[in-house]
Formats: C-alpha cells, sequence, structure tokens
C-alpha cells in the first residue's frame, strides 16, 4: 500500500512517520509529475490552507487531484487538509477542492494563544489525545458526510465514504489509531475495487 | 499534556515548515504576501534594510499598527521585539500575536539577558549562528529558531555560514559516544538533556528556519538544501523590483528545491533584485548582537 501525501507545505514529514511505524509506505507529492507515482490514497496535511490551496492550483495538481477524489482516491486531510476538503469555508469566499459535504470555519479558535490540546471521543476508535493548532472546526455536516467527533459542541471530525477529515493533529501525538482508521478505509476500497474488477469480467 | 503551551508553541513553528514568512510594513504589503503564499507575515514598521540605511534605536512596532496586519490577514502575524525587552514581549502577547521573534535586528534592550520565554503563553521565534545559541535559546523556552544571516543586506553568505555550522555540530554531536555529551553539554553552555536529544534525533528540538540576505528563489533553494526546515525573507521582496512576483517565486522554490529545471523557470524575469550590500561593507553585524 503506497500513500500519497501532499507535500506542498506544512507538516508533511509528520504524517509519513505515522504511516511508517504502521508499516505504510509514502511518496511525497510535490508536483505534477509526481502524482504518477501509483498510490492509493492521498493525505492533506496541516499548514496553510490558503498556501497550499494556492500551490496545488499554479503547480497544476488541483483538477487531477480532485477528479481522483471523487472517483473514489481515499483521502485524509487534517486541519489545513480539512478546509482543503470543505464543500464551503464559512468565513472565507475562497473553497478549494469542494468534495466533500461539510461547511468549515476557519481559525475558529482564533489565533496562537486559542491552540489547546484535550482528549475526546471519536466514533469507531474510543477516547483518543487530540490536538488543535489555530484549527477549523465543521459548523456542519450535510448529505452522506456524518460527524465522527465532537469537542464543547463543535464537530472535529467527519467522513463522507472515502474522505475522512480532522481538525485536530494525531500526527503531532504518538497515538496511531487515527491513521490506522485511514488505512483500513484504503483497504475497503482496495477489497472493494478488486471485487468490481471481478464481476465486470 | 494538557493544554502544554510550549508544545502548542511547537506544533505551531511545525505548521509554518516548508513555508515563507515575509515581512511586511502595511496591510496592502501583507495582502499582497498572503496572496503571494506566504504561510505567515513579520509585522514590522521598517524593514531591516531600512533599519540599517535609518540608524539610531530600533524598537517594537506600534501596536495599532500591528493590530492592523492583524485584520488584514488570515495567515499567523509576527512580530519583533527586542533582545531582553520583556516589557515589549508582554506587549505583544495582550494583542495576541501568534509568534514573537526576540530578534537581534532591533537594538538590544538587555547587553546580558535574553527573555526568559517560558513565562509567557504566546510561542518565540529566535536567531542563533551555531548550535550552542540555538539550544541556549531553546531553553530560555524559544519554540522556534532561525538563522540570524546579516539581515537587510541581501547577501545570503552569514545565513549559510549559520546553518551549515549548526548542522555541521549537529552531524559531530550525532556520532560522539555518549560519555562525550556532558563535556559538550559543558563547552555549549547548555543543559545535557538538550544536547542528548540533539544526539538521539540529529536535529535540534524545535524547527529551524533559515532567515537574513535571502533575495531570490536560488538563495531559498539553497538554504532548504542546506537543511532549513522553511525560510524567512525580510527585505528581500519589498525591496525589490516585482514584489508579487519573487515572492510567489521564492515560495514555489521552497516547495521544490530539489528540482532545478522548476528554479530555472521560476528564477525567470522576476525584475531587479534588492540592491544588497556584501558583508564586508557594512559596519553593523547585527548577528552579533545577543549570545
Amino acid at each position: 500500500m503506497l500513500i500519497g501525501v501532499l507535500a506542498l507545505q506544512g507538516a508533511f514529514i509528520e504524517h509519513e512517520r505515522m504511516l511508517a511505524k504502521l508499516g505504510a509506505d509514502s511518496v511525497e507529492l510535490r508536483q505534477k509529475s509526481d502524482l504518477d507515482r501509483g498510490f492509493d490514497a492521498l493525505i492533506i496535511p496541516g499548514g496553510e490552507s490558503t498556501v497550499q490551496g494556492k500551490l496545488l492550483r499554479e503547480l497544476g495538481m488541483f483538477e487531477i487531484l480532485k477528479e481522483r477524489i471523487e472517483a473514489g482516491l481515499p483521502v485524509y486531510g487534517t486541519c489545513a487538509g480539512l478546509l482543503l476538503l470543505a464543500r464551503k469555508i464559512q468565513n472565507d469566499e475562497r473553497s478549494h477542492l469542494a468534495t466533500m459535504d461539510i461547511t468549515a470555519v476557519r481559525n475558529a479558535y482564533g489565533r496562537q494563544l486559542g491552540s489547546f490540546h484535550t482528549e475526546a471521543q471519536f466514533d469507531g476508535i474510543g477516547k483518543i489525545p487530540m490536538t488543535f493548532i489555530r484549527a477549523p472546526y465543521i459548523e456542519s455536516v450535510s448529505g452522506d458526510a456524518e460527524a465522527l467527533a465532537v469537542v464543547d459542541g463543535k464537530i472535529v471530525a467527519a467522513r463522507e465514504g472515502n474522505q475522512l477529515v480532522t481538525a485536530f493533529h494525531p500526527e503531532l501525538n504518538e497515538d496511531l489509531s487515527v491513521h490506522s482508521y485511514f488505512l483500513d478505509m484504503v483497504r475497503d476500497a482496495e477489497r472493494r475495487n478488486a471485487h468490481t474488477h471481478v464481476c465486470a469480467r | 499534556m494538557e493544554n502544554n503551551r510550549s508544545e502548542l508553541n511547537r506544533n505551531l513553528a511545525q505548521m509554518l515548515k516548508g513555508g515563507v514568512i515575509m515581512d511586511v510594513t502595511t496591510p496592502e504589503q501583507a495582502k499582497i504576501a498572503e496572496a503571494a503564499g506566504a504561510c505567515a507575515v513579520m509585522a514590522l514598521e521598517r524593514i531591516p534594510a531600512d533599519i540599517r540605511a535609518a540608524g539610531g534605536v530600533s524598537r517594537m512596532s506600534d501596536p495599532k499598527m500591528i493590530k492592523g496586519i492583524q485584520n488584514a490577514v488570515s495567515i499567523p502575524v509576527m512580530a519583533k521585539c527586542r533582545i531582553g525587552h520583556f516589557a515589549e514581549a508582554q506587549i505583544l502577547q495582550a494583542i495576541e500575536i501568534d509568534y514573537i521573534d526576540e530578534s537581534e535586528v532591533l537594538s538590544p534592550a538587555d547587553d546580558k539577558y535574553h527573555i526568559d520565554k517560558t513565562k509567557f503563553d504566546v510561542p518565540f521565534v529566535c536567531g542563533a549562528k551555531d548550535l550552542g545559541e540555538a539550544l541556549r535559546r531553546i531553553n530560555e523556552g524559544a519554540s522556534m529558531i532561525r538563522t540570524k544571516g546579516e539581515p537587510g543586506t541581501g547577501d545570503v553568505v552569514q545565513a549559510v555560514r549559520h546553518m551549515r555550522m549548526m548542522q555541521s555540530e549537529i552531524r559531530r554531536i550525532g556520532s560522539m559516544a555518549e560519555d562525550e555529551l556532558f563535556d559538550t553539554a559543558k563547552q555549549l553552555q547548555v543543559p545535557y538533556e538538550l544536547v542528548l536529544y540533539v544526539h538521539e534525533h540529529k536535529k535540534l528540538p524545535v524547527v529551524n528556519f533559515a532567515a537574513g540576505g535571502v533575495a531570490t528563489p536560488a538563495d531559498a533553494a539553497l538554504m532548504m538544501q542546506l537543511g532549513a526546515e522553511g525560510v524567512f525573507v525580510g527585505s528581500g521582496i519589498f525591496k525589490s523590483g516585482n514584489p508579487e512576483k519573487r515572492a510567489a517565486a521564492i515560495v514555489k522554490a521552497v516547495t521544490n528545491f530539489n528540482d532545478a529545471k522548476l528554479l530555472a523557470e521560476l528564477s525567470e524575469d522576476l525584475g531587479e533584485a534588492m540592491v544588497g550590500i556584501n558583508e564586508q561593507e557594512i559596519e553593523l553585524l547585527m548577528a552579533e548582537r545577543g549570545k
């Protein structure tokens, strides 16, 4: 299993370390030609969504990734990654890949003094550590998107089919459970694809 | 680690990695920087080149000016205070700055003591010329390090010297026998635990950016290849002929610092670079402030 990690800006190395601990290989995606590397899933890391969104477009990666996600490529976005996947950002006129039926609020907890760490319940995993850095939260989910974690009444994790997002950063803690959850999603998608291919024959 | 500020502050620096932090003096410049792909801006009244030209005592910027920039952009906003001037730092914390740069670019307020940064909730970035300085600042509570370089010159030679020095000292400590680390801690005037961290991880315990004299996409790529995790660009952008284009090119150069073909494209037609001053021509070495 090969996981593509978007490496335009931000904390991508931290995700690669988590994947390595779980025995999954990763490849850094820095430009269009890297999208030919045949990866099975995508991680969009934390960082600045404005920077990553701009570079995705200007380096010619935007449309290709958007199409692949819409076609079912498993994707996991943390923090800025959540913002890139959100259909709508409530306090920003720009949206980016906009493949997921969630409305996000950017810098929802204010400036760096509002950054915090907590532990909370994550559906299907249990109680896990959550680190929020100038984080967004999800104001609402619609369509097939469903909330997976709630902190202080705000949705901080959600899933819609092949897409997973968290407003917090599991890659900054030692707990591997969210990455492990994502790798299970990738395996499920692979099994489904294999099944479809067999049936098609 | 329930709300461990020092950990959260180091984490913010991790989010800035692979990015470019740009000096800006007005809300308009801040918007240009954000649109060009800056991952944060440094709000200051005068960029280093002008501080150098104007001479005199250089202080923390007017909080009103900083707030104007905070309101203009959605990315993190940093601001500088003088070395040792903890009251300026308290003021910057009161206006909820995202990062304080305890900076040698301003006139030092204390020629012996740096700020005890562990007393603050907001994060600090500090300059360093070598590993000892970097670890001393981290021990005082800095959550991010940058090379000092020689600010406001457009000459990258000192940033290169400082980054090479840090990296070679990290490699040296990484290859030491464990019983040699005690003496190294003594020589660097830092706690043993920090030296042990460098020995075990072959890196600083915090994010390390390049700063000082970066003026072109090639300069930025050079610093990244030498081991920087991101780049500060001060005078290099708004002292050049086409700030928008140069800023955007430097951002892309930091992401694809190993792709010479792309760097060649990015370096085309950027207009005039900051004129710059060679290090031999300057009288004031800011990098010598605060050790």
